[in-house]
């Protein structure tokens, strides 16, 4: 049984892990409204995107000449993975979920005898990427130094997608990021964002005659670059929520384990305590009988 | 009796203005300035950098964008850009900056027609703020 001396000690290791964590949930829970905020107000934007994108796309007559960005390469050999982490760990399971879900994707690829690229944003993906999947890591992206999430990084995880697009370097593009829900769930979601899926082709109801100025495709060519960087930056504002909102569950447990474990150590602590000063006694009763 | 549209200014960031009682808007587009009002027909367009004009009730308004996407439908007009600053209030450093930045992607010798248009006109548009 361990002395007195180190159950104590043990016991205030754990309190200040206990404050620690405490302070990180707070610290969370502050992020986290800004951060659900920020998603909030980023939503109305990537929804009109998507509305204009799909209001163009039924619009277009002839699908053969689209652009291949909505369209594709008509291949299906190169797939491409962004896959959006986080910088910090301490989140519970915010990034091993995400990691999870991209690596039933990666191995369904492979299986299917297609080649695979993948890009990491947020250093916490590649660490826990870079042991598997390390030859078919083609970019890394890190935004540390950015306190908050602006619109130019996305931007800049864009711009390399669409030139390596038009490279040719690959047919599907895939990003991978958590969906906010509430404060304890969210989803892992994978979302296929070239070729466009146009998911709610069904609502062709009301076709509506735009006029277009300038032409279709023009517009469509300049507005779909445009869209994948929203969609990115929609997928990286989730992201940033789901971050908080699972580090503060994964904190608030944390602390809650911590108090038990002060608890159960301080009763260990009492009962010893009590066990030596018993023993003290019957030493000296007995030592006064023998007398 | 209304003349009246409804007008949304989005950003990647947050909803920029939200207006009811809009009577004209006066935009940057593409192919050249146009004014919108009630009852349009539905359109898209973009915009070029430029000075966006807001009429209604309460007055006029101006701003300056740098690009962006229109959409006009049931009497809404939406704007979504990542750029756009109200003339009131935009930031004199700011202006001077972007400008001297214009300016040097002007002299790239690498520029095809169309980016070197966008340009020359936002670096026209830029200095006419200055120069207020």
């Amino acid at each position: 049984m361990a002395s007195l001396d180190d159950l104590k000690k043990r016991i205030l290791s754990v309190k200040s892990t206990q404050k620690i964590t405490k302070a990180m949930k707070m610290v969370a829970a502050a992020k986290l409204k800004r951060a659900q905020e920020n998603a909030e107000k980023g939503r109305p934007y990537s929804e009109k995107m998507n509305n204009i994108i799909l209001n163009l796309s039924n619009g277009i007559s002839d699908k053969e000449n689209a652009p291949k960005l909505l369209a594709g390469t008509g291949n299906d050999k190169v797939h491409l993975c962004v896959v959006l982490t986080s910088d910090r760990g301490l989140c519970g399971g915010f990034n091993s979920n995400i990691i999870k879900k991209a690596k039933a994707y990666f191995s369904k690829i492979t299986s299917e005898g297609k080649n695979l690229k993948i890009i990491t944003v947020g250093s916490k993906g590649y660490d826990q990427l870079k042991r598997q999947y390390n030859d078919k890591i083609v970019n890394k992206i890190s935004f540390k130094e950015s306190k908050n999430i602006n619109f130019f990084d996305a931007e800049k995880v864009s711009k390399i997608i669409i030139e390596s697009f038009q490279k040719n370097e690959f047919d599907v593009c895939t990003i991978f990021y958590n969906k906010f829900k509430n404060v304890i769930t969210q989803i892992p979601q994978a979302q296929q964002i070239i070729p466009l899926k146009s998911s709610e082709t069904g609502n062709d109801n009301e076709k509506d005659n735009y006029e277009f100025e300038p032409e279709e495709d023009e517009i469509l060519g300049n507005l779909l670059p445009k869209n994948i960087s929203t969609q990115i930056f929609k997928a990286m504002l989730e992201n940033s929520a789901s971050e908080q909102g699972s580090r503060m569950s994964a904190m608030d447990n944390a602390t809650r384990n911590a108090g038990e474990m002060v608890d159960k150590l301080t009763i260990q602590y009492n009962r010893s305590r009590q066990a030596a000063i018993t023993k003290e006694l019957i030493e000296i009763i007995s030592g006064a009988e023998s007398l | 009796m209304s003349e009246e549209f409804k007008l949304e200014i989005v950003n990647p960031e947050k909803s920029f203005l939200s207006k009811e009682d809009v009577t004209e808007v006066l935009v940057p587009a593409y192919e050249g300035d146009m004014g919108i009002l009630k009852d349009h027909i539905s359109i898209i367009s973009f915009l070029k950098p430029g000075i966006l004009k807001v009429f209604s009730k309460s007055g006029e308004d101006k701003y300056y964008v740098e690009d962006g996407i229109i959409e006009f439908k049931d009497n809404t007009l939406s704007i979504l850009t990542s750029s756009i600053f109200s003339l009131d209030k935009i930031d004199r450093s700011y202006v001077s900056q972007s400008l001297s930045d214009t300016e040097k992607l002007l002299s790239k010798e690498d520029l095809d027609d169309q980016s070197r248009f966008l340009i020359s006109q936002k670096i026209d548009v830029l200095k006419s703020i200055n120069s207020n």
